[in-house]
């Protein structure tokens, strides 16, 4: 099942959509403007009638998967239930309708739910100030390395390297880029935690930060976090906390206490703000007193119940945002906290530890487990031996949950597991979901082992079967290097394709 | 469950974690109702200041528009915003060819080749494009002409630092330039010589980035027709709300030829082995979770629920739908600007420059006209005193279609009172 694209449904004798009038005396653009300032001909946008844009929508709608309709075990991005309340509570007037350059006295409410979401956040991960700016985890990552930058620039110390794991996130390597350092990789041991010998080795008077998070990649608490810390700071460089895996441990322990200066944080992942397919996320960074004169401007302050944006900041990194960061996100996350509570969040990672560790035990004789467990919120396991076996890879059996109405797990990360398979079930879940996923994972092997080829061929049941990835960034290559006209990337008319 | 796991106690699960690490509570109050809840977040709603959509004449970035009920009758569909990242293409299908027209629809509104499926905000977008140019050229410094967003220019500046990218000041581009970036109209609302500036950059060997307002698309020149080489801007106009700055959304479109240097996303089309047509993320070659260290950006996902309005938006307007909204603001833009030049004392601070629907007008005491205006329920213009010293008792007005013509009336009797 496909669906056409709008501008394929576009018809000439569609009328535009009854709007406003000019109902004041004025010039029109042609009248007033030299002709070189004028569009020469109106952009090429589809011409389609409001319900048929509504079937189409809902058509496309129709063939997402999303965690709205079930399971979505997605490893390391914390897919759990987005409650519809904070929806609501962002769509209030007195918050969507709000101009970002009103006056501050005229925005108290705002600002006092953005102070409010502060002190939450520095209770849960144990700094003394966050800044709400970062759009993203990736974006919050740049922004603590920046200040982290700056932090031993004020000490005169030219440090130019960042450490980085091996099992890290992809955008830990890249944010560390961006920020002007250059990247040493830290291996990890046998056990699947970083290996302090080679951390021992990597370690100079070069080192500005070691980033990790803690559970790893692989969903392994680092036991030896506190030597850790202790090695890093001895050198004089920072910890940066990457807080993809918060919803491990809120409530049970803290990034700050275990001696990270500087933490990211996934409104998105741990405080239930929508994915929105991608996006808008948030990604506040807390950090600890050192650093707390590099925040981006502005910062919200509290006197006497009065809020305002400080802007006299010298020592800040400066702004990485326009305004003040994705406020509608913060409103979500600030209404989950309110509502779970202390208790709540400290309830939700215990689910979701016990939900990885259960699933965990159920798949274990079906799937290789590289790693001893227990595990946190999350479990790598791999599909090594159905791949050597029966040429079964990791991506057929993420196809193969796909037609068993299941999203599929992070597949091939973390980098250091081959035919990695990443499950990370949250508080969500319910025993009964956990048992049915087992089922179809328990299902896939057997198959794996009875018809592989069969597996090969899923999915069956989707409105689109494997595509070819292969050809697509072929012709893309042709549409870059001038061989063809059609860019794949975008639609065109078949004539101006041909 | 514990007794499947094979453990007595949820502590057994957590034996990886020091002692000392561990914690009794958080602190923070316990949970509420769902009702306590709504009551507490509405309390902080009620004391913000809610301007009306007709007396709201701020812009400054971001603008009061009319926004389609279909906007929100799509994206507020939860297999839309509770999905992820199109990662397993065949069970995403929806967000991917949505993502695919939005590309479509950017790429055609600026003339551009290929667009990329969204950035955070207009002032990443344009330090994103900035970074392009950087890699492209091997040129380490971008001009930054004119009167530029100043948050825009903020950013840009941090995100300079950390790649050792000078941002300066000017329109005289050099062989040390990597680009020129012009904004088009620029943060006073003003037009600039995108053509000709476009020229210089081009002459001297840097590229041209221009920073546009959608709307004004339907009738301004787009980036394409006049040569630049990157278009970026902030998406907000196209159906978001102001929601105090955010979530937004950024564009980015670019020629051909530097397709491969864009951050982020990209969707295209593929084939399944039945022949049926379906979406994909392509060139995922530039991005982090393949490259890490050498990415083009570290931008993980973008803002694809924001990126939807946008195609619901600009699909709902069509060719003349977005032509008429932005003529009708032009006009009235025109018209109030005329009338508030007569009032006493006041005078247009460019009287020879042209602009589309926001102008800047030096106004005898400034601030008690906004304070006045904000006593009688009006968001009047902006202070862009407060970026610029040298732009002293000039405010920033804008109008669009939902400045009807009473709210105009209004606007200017409140000032003659």
């Amino acid at each position: 099942m496909t669906e056409p694209l709008s501008f394929e449904l576009s018809r000439p004798a569609v009328d535009p959509p009854r709007l406003p009038e000019a109902d004041v005396a004025g010039p029109v653009p042609a009248d007033v403007l030299p002709r070189e300032m004028l569009r020469s001909r109106p952009p090429g946008l589809p011409r389609v009638s409001e319900p048929e844009i509504m079937r189409h929508y809902s058509r496309l709608a129709s063939l997402n998967y999303s965690i709205s309709e079930n399971f979505y075990p997605l490893g390391s991005c914390t897919m759990k239930y987005n409650p519809v309340l904070n929806e609501l509570a962002a769509a209030l007037p007195g918050f969507a309708g709000l101009h970002p350059y009103q006056d501050e006295d005229s925005i108290q409410g705002a600002l006092e739910l953005m102070w409010r979401l502060e002190q939450a956040l520095c209770a849960v991960v144990g700094v003394d100030r966050v800044t709400l700016q970062p759009a993203a985890g990736a974006h919050g990552e740049w922004t603590a390395l920046r200040m982290i930058a700056a932090f031993h620039h004020s000490r005169e110390e030219k440090r130019t390297e960042v450490l980085v794991p091996d099992s890290a996130h992809g955008t830990n390597p890249a944010s560390a880029a961006l920020s002007g350092f250059r990247v040493v990789e830290v291996r990890s041991g046998p056990d699947g935690r970083i290996s302090l010998a080679d951390l021992e080795s990597k370690l100079s008077p070069q080192t500005a930060a070691l980033m990790l998070t803690n559970p790893n990649t692989l969903g392994l608490f680092e036991r030896e976090i506190l030597d850790i810390a202790e090695m890093v700071h001895d050198t004089g460089a920072l910890l940066y906390y990457d807080g993809a895996n918060l919803n491990a441990f809120m409530g049970i322990c803290r990034p700050g206490d275990m001696g990270f200066d500087a933490v990211h944080m996934n409104l998105h992942k741990t405080f239930t703000t929508p994915h929105g397919g991608g996006g808008p996320g948030a990604g506040p960074v807390g950090v600890k007193s050192d650093l707390v004169p590099f925040l981006p401007t502005p910062t919200v302050e509290r006197s006497n119940g009065h809020l305002t944006l400080d802007y006299k900041r010298p020592r800040s990194i400066g702004r990485v945002r326009s305004f003040y960061g994705n406020f509608g996100m913060l409103v979500r996350a600030y209404t989950y906290i309110l509502a779970m509570g202390g208790d709540g969040l400290s309830q939700a990672s215990q689910d979701a530890v016990l939900s990885a560790n259960y699933l965990r035990k159920l798949v274990e004789s079906d799937l290789d487990m590289p790693h001893e467990g227990p595990c946190m919120h999350e479990f790598v396991a791999s599909a090594r031996h159905l791949t050597s076996e029966h040429g079964v890879r990791a991506l057929d059996i993420a196809k193969a949950l796909l037609d068993r109405q299941f999203y599929a797990p992070t597949v091939y990360f973390p980098l250091v597991v081959p035919e990695a398979i990443m499950v990370e079930p949250t508080e969500t879940e319910s025993r009964a979901t956990l048992d049915s996923f087992a089922g179809a994972i328990k299902e896939i092997v057997a198959q794996a082992k009875s018809d592989p080829e069969g597996l090969h061929a899923e999915p069956r049941n989707t409105p689109v079967g494997r595509l070819d990835e292969v050809a697509a960034a072929r012709k893309i290559n042709a549409y870059l290097v001038g061989q063809s006209e059609d860019p794949i990337l975008r639609w065109k008319a078949p004539s101006e394709t041909a | 469950m514990l007794e499947t796991i094979g453990v007595e106690s949820m502590n057994d699960l957590l034996v990886d974690i020091p002692q000392s690490l561990r914690l009794e509570s958080l602190q923070l109050p316990n949970g509420l109702s769902e009702f306590e809840t709504m009551a507490q977040v509405t309390a902080l709603a009620n004391r913000n200041k809610v301007y009306p959509d007709r007396l709201t004449f701020r812009g400054g970035g971001v603008y009061r528009r009319f926004i389609p009920a279909a906007v929100a009758a799509v994206t507020s569909k939860p297999e839309f915003y509770t999905a992820y990242t199109p990662y397993q293409a065949e069970a995403s299908q929806g967000t991917l060819q949505a993502i695919f027209e939005y590309q479509t629809l950017i790429a055609e509104l600026t003339a551009m080749d290929v667009s990329n499926a969204s950035l955070y905000d207009g002032a990443t977008a344009v330090a994103e494009a900035a970074m392009m140019a950087y890699v492209h050229t091997g040129r380490d410094e971008v001009l930054v002409s004119g009167y530029l967003h100043p948050e825009y220019v903020q950013v840009l500046r941090a995100f300079g630092d950390g790649r050792g990218i000078k941002v300066r000041k000017g329109d005289q581009p050099s062989k040390k330039t990597a680009a020129i970036i012009f904004q088009q109209p620029d943060f006073l609302g003003l037009l600039v010589d995108a053509p000709g500036l476009t020229r210089a950059a081009h002459d001297a060997g840097a590229l041209a980035i221009a920073c546009v307002d959608p709307i004004s698309l339907a009738i301004l020149a787009a980036p394409g027709e006049y040569g630049a080489d990157i278009a970026v801007g902030e998406g907000q106009q196209l159906g978001l709300a102001p929601s105090l700055g955010g979530p937004h959304v950024g564009f980015i479109a670019c020629k051909r030829d530097l397709v491969r240097k864009l951050p982020g996303r990209l969707v295209g089309t593929a084939h399944d082995a039945q022949g049926r047509r379906g979406f994909v993320l392509a060139l995922a070659a530039r991005e982090q979770h393949i490259r890490r260290e050498k990415a083009t950006s570290n931008i993980c996902t973008n803002h694809s629920l924001c990126a939807l309005a946008a195609a619901v938006y600009l699909t709902y307007m069509g060719p003349y739908g977005l032509r008429q909204v932005a003529e009708v603001s032009f006009k009235r833009a025109h018209n109030l600007a005329e009338r508030l030049a007569a009032l006493p004392g006041w005078e247009l601070a460019f009287p020879e420059r042209q602009f589309v629907n926001e102008f800047p007008i030096r106004v005898p005491k400034s601030s008690s006209v906004v304070k006045k205006l904000a006593r009688k329920g009006i968001l009047g213009g902006l202070d862009v005193s407060r970026w610029f010293r040298e732009l002293k008792g000039v405010l920033t007005f804008t109008c669009t279609e939902v400045n009807d013509a009473r709210a105009l009336d209004e606007l200017v009797a409140a000032l003659q009172s």
